[in-house]
């Protein structure tokens, strides 16, 4: 069992959890992910871990809630305990010999693009942070991202914090004032990756991914997370979960990922009637 | 006076129409009376033929004695002298082709039914009695079994019993390894796995569950750091084989441990109580002829798929699943469809699966495994439908481990070099086997491979 304690809620959807993993917190890099099962009946979710303390022995893990595990991991609360706790996995980013690199966050993947900038700020590489929410209500860890780059662009798409546009506007505009970035990490909805990269293709700059896919163990074992990658088929729980964007192929991962759409409609569905039947006993 | 008749006693089981919509084990198991007549077909033959086929060497003829006397305990004690898991591999040994395959009564007529008689004395005395066993004295060394399977349990319990120290670290939320997610509830109930273990436990052996060895731990560190004089390895071969063909990244193609996985270990067939699902649809095409295509065949159909085909390039002759699963998918309405390969998976335009296109194969010289070469027949193509596909060509060794253990010899198919009569790894104190060692193999030759290196390990503790 592994206990939280800490919980910090960022905006309506979103929350923090600070899971206490003394194994897991001595050994995970930036880039890397967990898993874990809320209680004998939960799924397998793997989160990127989003900071880690080894002297604590804790993994901080930032989720949105979409579906059936994350609803219900929003309702637990600090000195509450999860069941299983998985990790670190994955291989950790590498950012050998990168000095100019900008780092994209968009939504929730903001909260995964934030260790990694932390890291490459601490290495001394300049770094750029652009990160793009819907509106200013789901703007999340703006002063964590600020204190991990020399320059933070936060973004919207209806303009109500200020600043109007998506994340590929303002970084364009970026590579053609001359920033002259030798490395790109974009992390957020596979159609925003996909547009990341399509964008850094045509400039030539190499643009590294996180992919999410869904998966069980994260050890190898499944293959559901499968994604085709320079036309070879990798998996994300081992062979990544970064890879380089300008070879993955975004649209069988985007059909991939509608793998269980139905299936976690139900599953929500089911856990909205035990709530109410248990408001209603 | 023995007992002549040609036949096994039969063993009762659920019918095929009924089981085959349910996750109940299919087989029922023998009452007193039957254990005791089946027993009494045994010729109780000097020479033993049939121990020579168990890879952990059972007192067959002389526990098949004292059931034909009614004396069950005494018969669990004569198999618990050399073997761990009688329960498990009651139910999941291929018989035909170990021990039953030597019984003198198979040359005319059917041979003794060990199997189901080792599984009558296990279930009878899970059932019948409450002996707890007795915590060995501590001899202070401690060993770390890595892998909660068949070879790190048997591992981990003989090594138990000698006064070690044991911590098995298990990747997985559970222990059992294959026994709880690849074979399913049907065909070995999961608390039979869940009893064993807890006898285990009852020996002083403690288990981590969620310990990815390999990431949270290296081997380096379990032996340097966390103090273990030993290591055994059966993390046994949980990598999926995919066939490289076209359209394998659809959505509704699965590898057969994901498949079952889901099934077994996370409990689909009780979604949306237990929250992860797995979609079967009308349609399924299983490709494999082994017991994990078996079953993923059946459990498709218990999951509610109106048409389950189990596609397979060779003929049933060469089929490596034991012929009881065979013979049970049969009766549970899975259709064959054999000397037949998958060359295509066909999607819609939304990225599912539609169909599976196969083209006819027939057999030719035999090859490297001595089983008569599959080739195709030129412009046979042909397509089934299908909703989903699940591919259960085989499982190689997961490599999480050899890449983070520089100096453990592992050969060129990612499998751990150990020697077959000592478990001994190229590394020191490290031991291996299992799956890991052999490739995807049986789990009783994981067990033998467990007890071997367990015996190993104790002659090289004693003398470091």
């Amino acid at each position: 069992m592994f206990k939280i304690v800490k919980k910090q809620v960022l905006n309506p959807t979103v929350s923090l959890i600070e899971v206490e993993a003394p194994y897991i917190a001595k050994k995970a890099e930036p880039g890397q992910f967990i898993i874990l099962r809320i209680d004998e009946k939960g799924e397998r979710v793997p989160f990127t871990v989003a900071d880690f303390d080894r002297e604590k022995g804790t993994i901080t893990v930032i989720f949105q809630i979409v579906g059936q595990t994350t609803q219900r991991l929003s309702e637990l609360n600090e000195g509450d305990f999860i069941q299983d706790f998985v990790g670190p996995l994955g291989v950790a980013s590498k950012f050998d010999g990168v000095k100019k690199v900008a780092v994209i966050g968009g939504g929730l993947g903001t909260a995964i693009a934030y260790p990694q900038a932390k890291k490459l700020h601490s290495m001394g590489v300049e770094v750029d942070m652009i990160n793009g929410f819907r509106n200013k209500d789901l703007i999340i860890i703006e002063d964590l991202c600020a204190a991990a780059c020399d320059n933070l662009y936060t973004m919207t798409d209806d303009g109500s914090n200020g600043n109007k546009g998506f994340v590929t506007a303002k970084l364009e505009e970026l590579i053609k004032v001359g920033r002259g970035y030798d490395m790109v990490i974009a992390i957020g909805p596979l159609v925003m990756m996909k547009a990341v990269c399509d964008l850094t293709k045509k400039y030539d700059i190499k643009t590294i991914v996180s992919m999410n896919p869904i998966m069980i163990d994260g050890t190898g074992m499944c293959g559901g997370c499968r994604v085709t990658v320079g036309g070879e088929t990798k998996f994300a729980c081992v062979d990544g979960p970064d890879f380089d964007g300008h070879l993955v192929d975004f649209d069988s991962a985007i059909a991939r990922s509608r793998m269980f759409k139905k299936q976690e409609a139900e599953s929500s569905e089911a856990h909205k009637c035990r709530l109410e039947g248990l408001k209603n006993a | 006076m023995p007992n002549m008749s040609l036949n096994k006693v039969p063993m009762p089981e659920q019918d095929p129409n009924v089981r085959n919509k349910n996750f109940k084990e299919v087989t029922l198991g023998y009452t007193e009376e039957m254990a005791i007549e089946e027993a009494k077909r045994c010729l109780s033959c000097k020479h033993k033929p049939c121990m020579q086929g168990c890879p952990v060497m059972v007192k067959i003829p002389e526990f098949i004695a004292l059931v034909a006397e009614g004396k069950f305990k005494e018969a669990y004690e004569k198999i618990a002298e050399t073997s761990s898991l009688p329960a498990i591999c009651g139910r999941v040994c291929p018989q035909e082709t170990q021990c039953e395959k030597y019984c003198v009564r198979g040359i005319k007529g059917e041979p003794v039914a060990i199997g189901r008689l080792e599984r009558f004395v296990a279930d009878w005395y899970m059932k019948n009695t409450e002996e707890k066993p007795e915590k060995p004295e501590g001899n202070g060394k401690k060993v770390a079994v890595v892998g909660a399977g068949p070879s790190g349990l048997t591992c981990a319990g003989d090594l138990a019993k000698m006064g070690y120290k044991v911590t098995v670290f298990e990747a997985f939320h559970t222990p059992g390894g294959v026994l709880v997610y690849g074979i399913p509830e049907f065909r070995l109930p999961k608390d039979i796995v869940a009893k064993e273990v807890d006898k285990l436990r009852d020996l002083g052996v403690e288990i981590m569950t969620d310990m990815v060895i390999g990431k949270v731990l290296s081997v380096d560190e379990l032996l340097n750091e966390e103090g273990f004089d030993a290591v055994f390895i059966g993390t046994g071969a949980g990598l999926p084989s995919f066939m490289r063909i076209e359209g394998e990244s659809l959505n509704g193609v699965y590898s057969a441990n994901e498949f079952l996985t889901r099934i077994n270990l996370m409990k689909a067939y009780k979604f949306p109580d237990y929250d992860t699902p797995v979609y079967v649809g009308k349609n399924v095409v299983v490709v494999g002829g082994g017991n994990v295509a078996m079953d993923a065949a059946r459990s498709a159909k218990r999951m509610g798929a109106e048409n389950v085909y189990i596609v397979y390039r060779r003929s049933e002759e060469e089929m490596p699943a034991r012929a009881e699963e065979i013979h049970h998918a049969k009766q549970e309405d899975i259709e064959f469809k054999l000397l037949n390969n998958p060359v295509k998976i066909n999607g819609d335009d939304e990225g599912w699966v539609k169909s599976v296109t196969c083209i006819k194969m027939e057999l030719g010289e035999p090859d490297a495994s001595g089983r008569r070469r599959p080739v195709p027949v030129e412009g046979s193509e042909f397509d089934i439908d299908a909703d989903v596909v699940v591919i259960a060509i085989g499982q190689t060794p997961n490599p999480l481990i050899k890449n983070t253990t520089p100096d453990l010899e592992t050969n060129s198919r990612g499998c751990i070099v150990a020697k077959e009569s000592t478990g001994a790894t190229s590394k020191k104190a490290v031991y291996a086997g299992g799956d890991v060692v052999t490739g995807a193999a049986t789990v009783i030759l994981a067990m033998g491979a467990g007890k071997t290196a367990a015996a190993s390990i104790d002659e090289y503790l004693k003398n470091a």
